[in-house]
Parts: C-alpha cells; structure tokens; sequence
C-alpha cells in the first residue's frame, strides 16, 4: 500500500509474462508428445489400449484443471521428493493438454477419408507405413486449426498455475497487487497482455480454419 | 519414497465434501442458464445490421475468450467492490462465470445461427409468419437442436471451471478442499476425492442434458439420431 505503479513493476509483470509463454510451450511440447500417443492408442487395434486411453482422457476431461495442479504438487511430495512449482505446473499441464490434445487429434486422423485408409492397405503398406506416408501427413493438415485454437486454451490455463506459487503471469500481477493494492489497475494490465497474447493467435487459428474451409470448397462443389 | 494414503481421516469430512458438491452445482446451474440467455442475445446482437451493437457484441466476446477466467472472476470481483457494491462472493461468482461462459455460448450459437439455410427463413416469410415467430421457430429453435452437443458440452466444462471461484472464496468443491487439507495435512487424499467427485459430477451433468435432449427435441427422439 504504498508507492505507483512504476517502471521496476512493470519488468518484474513482463518477466512473469515471459514464464507464461516458456510454461506454455512447456505444456504443448510435453502435452503434445503425450497427446500424440494418447490419439494413436485410441486408435489402436488393442481393446485393452483403446479402452485405458479412453478411461485416461475421460478422467482428465471430467476434472477441473486446478484439482490436477493440486493433485500434481500435492502427489509429487506424497511420494517424497522434492517439489518445485515449474515441475509441478509442468506435469500437470502436460498431463491435461495431453488429454484434450489426444482427443482433437484423434478426430484428424479419423477424419482422414475412408478410402485412403483403403488405398494404403491395397497397397500392401505396414500399418506403420500407412501411418506415417499416408494418414498422418493428412491428418496434420486437418490438425493445425484446431491445435493453434488450443494454444489459446494453453495460455490461458497457465495462469491457474498462479495457485501453486509459480511466479507466472498472473501470480506476478497478484505479488505487484499485494505492494500496491491497486487491483482493478493491475488485473486490467494483466488482462490486456493475456489479450495480447492470445488474440493473435486466435485470429491465425480463424484465417488457418477459413482456408482450409477454401481449399475443401474447390475439392468437393457443395 | 513411501506413499501413504489415509483416506478416513478425510472422508469423514463427508458433509463438507457434500455442502461444497452442491454449491458448485448451484453455481453451474445459475452460471448455464444465465449465459445462455446472455451468449443467445450476444449472438442475436453480432448478427444485427446495426453495426454499433454487432461491433459490441464482438469486443465482449473476443475480449472474454481471450483471457483467462482467473483474470476476468478477479476483474468483477475487485471492479465491483471498487465501485462500492458489496456482494457476495457466490453472487460476485455466478457473475463473471456467467460473463465468461456468455462469450463461449455466443460462439457457439453463432455457428448454430448460420447453419440455418436461407431459404428456410425466406419461406417462413413468404407463409406471413411474424418477425417474432421467425426468430423462434425458424431461426433459434432449430439452430439450438443443431449445436445442443456443444453447448452441453460448455456447459460441463463451465461447472469444472467454477472451481476458479475458489480463489474470491466461493465455498464451492475446491474451496472446501483447499480448507479441509489445511485442515488435515492429507492433502493428496484430499484432492483425489476431489477429483472424483468432479468426475462424478460432469457424469451426472452429461446424463442430465442427455435426457434434457430427449424431452426437448422429440423430433431428435423420433428419428434415432443421436444427440
């Protein structure tokens, strides 16, 4: 409760924001390698990998992503080591944008048409090789809207990392606020990076899905 | 590494667990229906010819899917109080998440809106039905049958986000545990329960709008499609 708003306050909000995007793309690296084992084993001709997968994204998309952080730091120091809260927002993110981005991609490759599935086994390919040449190249094309959309998603969780003492963002914006308390001023800013960040990117995720929407169109006259 | 879970200590919290259960439930259900009556006339606005509401209506909406909740549920809850309105924190809660699921809602409605053929709305206007019975019959009925999978699915996902009202101490699921792990140190039990329980809500809440489904769209029920 003393002092403006100053210079110092501002670097130490744009750090915090730095640790925002580095989370972020923590969470998609580590979310998308998970995420992408999750779509194939959902897919997979195992019922049983079929059936754990299922169960896995299930539990992750009917739990609020603050219980998982909770359960992230709080579980990693049950079974007695030593947590830092960059490893335990870390896991956690990876754990839930692995469930959602399992599932959205899972859609892409079945959404690949049927009779390019056949033409890969009338080819004789693996199913590894169906895969990789012909079903995946495909799918990422079909992916890449709704995964830029996501990345919105990411970002905007991130800041519920905030709740166990990452020094992100939004947790930044709470330490200036506990100096200054001026909270409508602060939160504003914060909301405005957050925009910043964020609306960029929802817009590529728009012109992605209206080009795509084009290049169908010319494929198939409606 | 030793793992040791105590889960009696912690259940025998069980009221707590319950009064916390249905506070979020109440705050999901006052959150869905007020949202969805602000996202359908946000939707209703971006579509108008006036271009000063539509471009409103568009700000509102970008604005909120661009931020977090966490961010927006601290904007209302310090915005109101620095305009001295004192509320509750329930109340301060189902506000901004229903400002927050409002703009999601909008979306989704939108997409419902343009999927109606134009055709369909040019014969309602050729059978003299009224600018009114147009907009219901023709226009919001269908396009809410044709987008019902969606916005349900906002909707779960709206009672799973309200857990963020724990943070302006909403006494909702969340809160509950954060204070009974305090209180008993069994923290990863505390939240496995938790988790649960989140899980068993968002079952009930899917069968609930399954079976909404049913009786709101029988022409759905007739045909067999699945909703």
């Amino acid at each position: 409760m003393g002092g403006h708003l100053n210079i110092n306050h501002l670097m130490f909000l744009g750090q915090g924001a730095l640790w925002t995007i580095g989370l972020s793309l923590i969470a998609l690296i580590g979310g998308g390698i998970v995420g992408f084992v999750i779509a194939l084993a959902r897919i997979s001709p195992l019922k049983s990998v079929r059936l754990a997968s299922a169960i896995y994204v299930q539990l992750i998309q009917g739990t609020p992503l603050l219980v998982i952080l909770f359960l992230g730091y709080f579980g990693i120091a049950a079974i007695g080591l030593k947590v830092s809260p960059l490893v335990a927002a870390g896991a956690s993110l990876t754990l839930y944008v692995a469930a959602y981005l399992g599932e959205i991609w899972r859609g892409c490759i079945q959404s690949v048409p049927k009779p390019q599935w056949e033409a890969a086994e009338g080819l004789a390919l693996s199913r590894t090789q169906r895969m990789v040449k012909v079903i995946l190249p495909q799918a990422i094309r079909i992916a890449t809207p709704p995964t830029v959309g996501f990345m919105v998603q990411i970002i905007k969780n991130t800041s519920l990392a905030s709740v166990v003492g990452f020094v992100e963002l939004m947790r930044s914006g709470q330490i200036v606020n506990n100096s200054l308390f001026e909270p409508f001023a602060i939160y504003a800013i914060i909301a405005v990076t957050y925009f910043a960040m964020c609306y960029p990117l929802s817009l590529f995720s728009q012109r992605l899905e209206r080009r795509m929407g084009r290049g169908r169109s010319n494929l198939a006259p409606a | 590494m030793s793992l040791q879970l105590d889960f009696p200590a912690v259940l025998e919290r069980w009221p707590s667990f319950l009064a916390g259960a249905v506070l979020t439930l109440e705050l999901a259900f006052f959150a869905t229906v007020l949202g969805a009556l602000l996202g359908t006339l946000a939707a209703v606005g971006r579509g108008t010819h006036n271009s000063l509401i539509a471009g409103a209506c568009k700000v509102y909406v970008e604005t909120i899917r661009n931020t977090p909740l966490l961010v927006q549920i601290f904007l209302v809850y310090f915005g109101l109080a620095s305009l001295g309105l004192k509320y509750s924190a329930f109340t301060v809660a189902v506000a901004a998440l229903t400002i927050n699921v409002g703009a999601y809602t909008a979306e989704i409605m939108r997409a419902g809106f343009e999927a109606i053929p134009r055709g369909q709305i040019e014969a309602a206007e050729g059978l003299a039905l009224s600018r009114f019975q147009i907009y219901w019959h023709i226009i919001l009925l269908p396009a809410v049958e044709k987008v019902y999978p969606a916005l349900t699915s906002q909707f779960v996902l709206l009672m799973l986000a309200s857990s963020v009202c724990s943070q302006i101490s909403a006494e909702e699921l969340t809160a509950v545990a954060n204070y009974i792990q305090s209180d008993t140190y069994r923290a990863f039990e505390t939240y496995i329960i938790v988790a649960v329980l989140y899980v068993i809500l968002s079952l009930v809440m899917r069968a609930g709008f399954w079976g909404l489904g049913l009786l709101l769209f029988p022409r759905r029920r007739r045909l067999g499609t699945p909703l």
